[in-house]
């Protein structure tokens, strides 16, 4: 127990750090990759908490494909003149508002609720019975089941998404020769095909 | 805390132990694998290959090992010199931790973990960061487009891996790699899945940027690509991370394919042949594969190597998804239903 606990602390230090340097950092560069180290170490609290497949999930998506392109577009920014450090001062009223906003917003949860340890129970199965099941099947059986309205629902909206990115960005530009390898495929009686004796060569 | 430290001494020592003996493999697999590439590559091109430094020449990968530990590390002016050392750290690392899950015999393995498969899927999504970090950090111009080609061309065919892998998954019905072995016994799955372990094998070779998809670091168009600027020890954990992720490939596909540590027949002389010896054949002889690939094939153009990718084998792969399931399906073969 005293390791998982220690672990936890670990982890929960890292991000703590990592996410206090994302925004600290005058790199724009660093802090994404500070951000990248908070989100393996979000992971490591999933697995902490045995949830493995969304610990791995969570890897796969947001640091190997998200940040990824995070990290492409800040990379090509010209970050050297883009700092301006007289700015930086005009952003903390909005920040303290916004933190005194999330402040006020628990405190009226914590007061709301009657906040007794002992009562509270994390459920592990709030809908079916999963014991003897691994997580990967516990989430598969209810994702598409139960919940194969919001599943869909968001899947569309990824599809749109794309689509829209695509429509965006894409557009026909006059006079590009493009490769059309079908075609290349169908050329025929242009090429000689010569069967080459090994160490002998062939006649030009 | 002393009670602490006595309860896990024993059990971070033994941990230690494992990896130790995951590791001092790899690196004389490293060796092998240098050694046989450069062998296999001469011999297409009827050279010798090395054959100076030791018998056959097989010390010169320790050679020249050797040399690189004693030239100097130069890091270049202009540099972010912290991100620039810790790329190749970062590329060594992620290489053979995705070793822990790999099993090489029935219960011989380090982690087995419920989600093999997606661990080292994770794994090797992270990889592309060595690369990318050391692109930019280097400040330089080849680097840096080495490092975006190789971003791009990773994340390209990791999508088309992911699918083929899932193909595998619904036949097994688990992501665990040892139940994905198991599930081989009575027939490999590159046999039923033929077409998606070539998608497989050719997507193996772009995401370890392995010719004829090393564009990342086209000697003749971008010197060396990401590793331009590095030299000494840093290149040579480059070199290493780079040859693990290839043999991780290679173990990659025998797990998923080539039916792990399994015998081909389970009759008495093959199987009484103990399992990673299996598991070892099988891994030399894709890695052969790899190597012939190299030897004969010439390089992919940048736009040739992204319309593979997202034009041919992705659309591939997802009607192979489908058309598993749907067999699967209709002939109530899937595992678990």
């Amino acid at each position: 127990m005293t390791a998982q606990l220690l672990t936890f602390y670990l982890f929960s230090g890292v991000i703590l750090i990592s996410s206090l340097m994302v925004i600290s950092t005058k790199n724009p560069v660093h802090s994404v990759l500070f951000l990248i180290l908070s989100f393996l170490n979000a992971a490591g609290l999933f697995v902490i908490l045995h949830a493995e497949f969304l610990a791995m999930i969570l890897i796969i998506v947001y640091v190997g494909a998200v940040a990824v392109l995070f990290l492409f577009v800040v990379m090509m920014l010209d970050f050297k003149t883009s700092i301006n450090k007289d700015n930086i001062l005009q952003y903390i009223p909005i920040g303290i508002l916004i933190g005194v906003v999330f402040i006020a917003e628990l405190i009226i949860v914590l007061i709301n609720t009657k906040f007794d340890l002992s009562n509270i129970q994390v459920l592990p199965n709030p809908l079916s019975d999963f014991t003897g099941k691994s997580n990967t099947e516990a989430i598969g059986s209810v994702l598409y089941t139960d919940y194969i309205l919001y599943f869909q629902l968001s899947g569309v909206i990824l599809l749109v998404a794309m689509i829209g990115s695509i429509v965006l960005t894409l557009r026909e530009r006059e006079g590009v020769k493009r490769q059309v390898v079908s075609e290349q495929l169908k050329r025929q009686g242009k090429i000689d095909l010569v069967d080459v004796k090994s160490g002998k060569g062939v006649d030009i | 805390m002393i009670s602490l430290a006595q309860t896990y001494f024993i059990e971070v020592m033994t941990i230690i132990l494992y990896c130790l003996l995951i590791f001092v493999p790899l690196l004389l697999g490293v060796v092998m694998a240098l050694y046989a590439d450069r062998k296999i590559w001469a011999a297409v091109q009827k050279r010798r290959g090395p054959n100076v430094v030791g018998p056959y020449g097989l010390f010169q990968v320790p050679a020249d090992g050797l040399k690189f530990i004693f030239k100097e590390i130069i890091l270049p002016d202009g540099s972010d010199k912290t991100v620039f050392l810790i790329a190749p750290i970062i590329t060594l690392a992620l290489s053979i931790a995705a070793w822990a899950v790999v099993p090489v015999q029935a219960g011989v393995v380090l982690a087995n973990i419920n989600v093999g498969i997606l661990y080292i899927f994770a794994i090797s999504s992270l990889g592309v960061y060595g690369i990318l970090m050391a692109g930019w950090s280097s400040n330089s111009k080849y680097p840096f487009f080495g490092a975006l080609r190789s971003a791009a061309q990773m994340v390209s065919y990791e999508v088309s891996i992911g699918f083929v892998i899932i193909t595998v998954l619904l036949c097994v019905g688990s992501l665990n790699l040892t139940e994905i072995v198991m599930a081989q016994k009575t027939m490999w799955f590159f046999i039923p899945l033929f077409p998606m372990f070539i998608v497989f094998f050719i997507s193996a070779l772009a995401e370890t940027n392995r010719p004829p998809f090393d564009l990342p670091e086209a000697e003749s168009e971008l010197v060396a690509g990401y590793q331009t600027e590095y030299s000494g020890m840093p290149f040579v954990l480059f070199m290493f991370g780079e040859y693990i992720n290839i043999l991780l490939m290679c173990a990659m596909t025998t797990i998923l394919f080539l039916g792990g540590w399994l015998p081909p027949i389970d009759i008495y002389p093959l199987n009484a042949i103990p399992g990673f010896v299996w598991f070892l054949l099988k891994v030399t002889f894709v890695f052969y594969l790899f190597a012939m690939v190299k030897a004969f094939v010439p390089r992919y153009r940048y736009d040739q190597l992204m319309r593979l990718g997202w034009k041919v084998f992705l659309p591939l792969s997802l009607f192979a998804v489908v058309a598993t399931s749907s067999i699967l399906f209709f002939f109530n073969l899937a595992p678990g239903m």
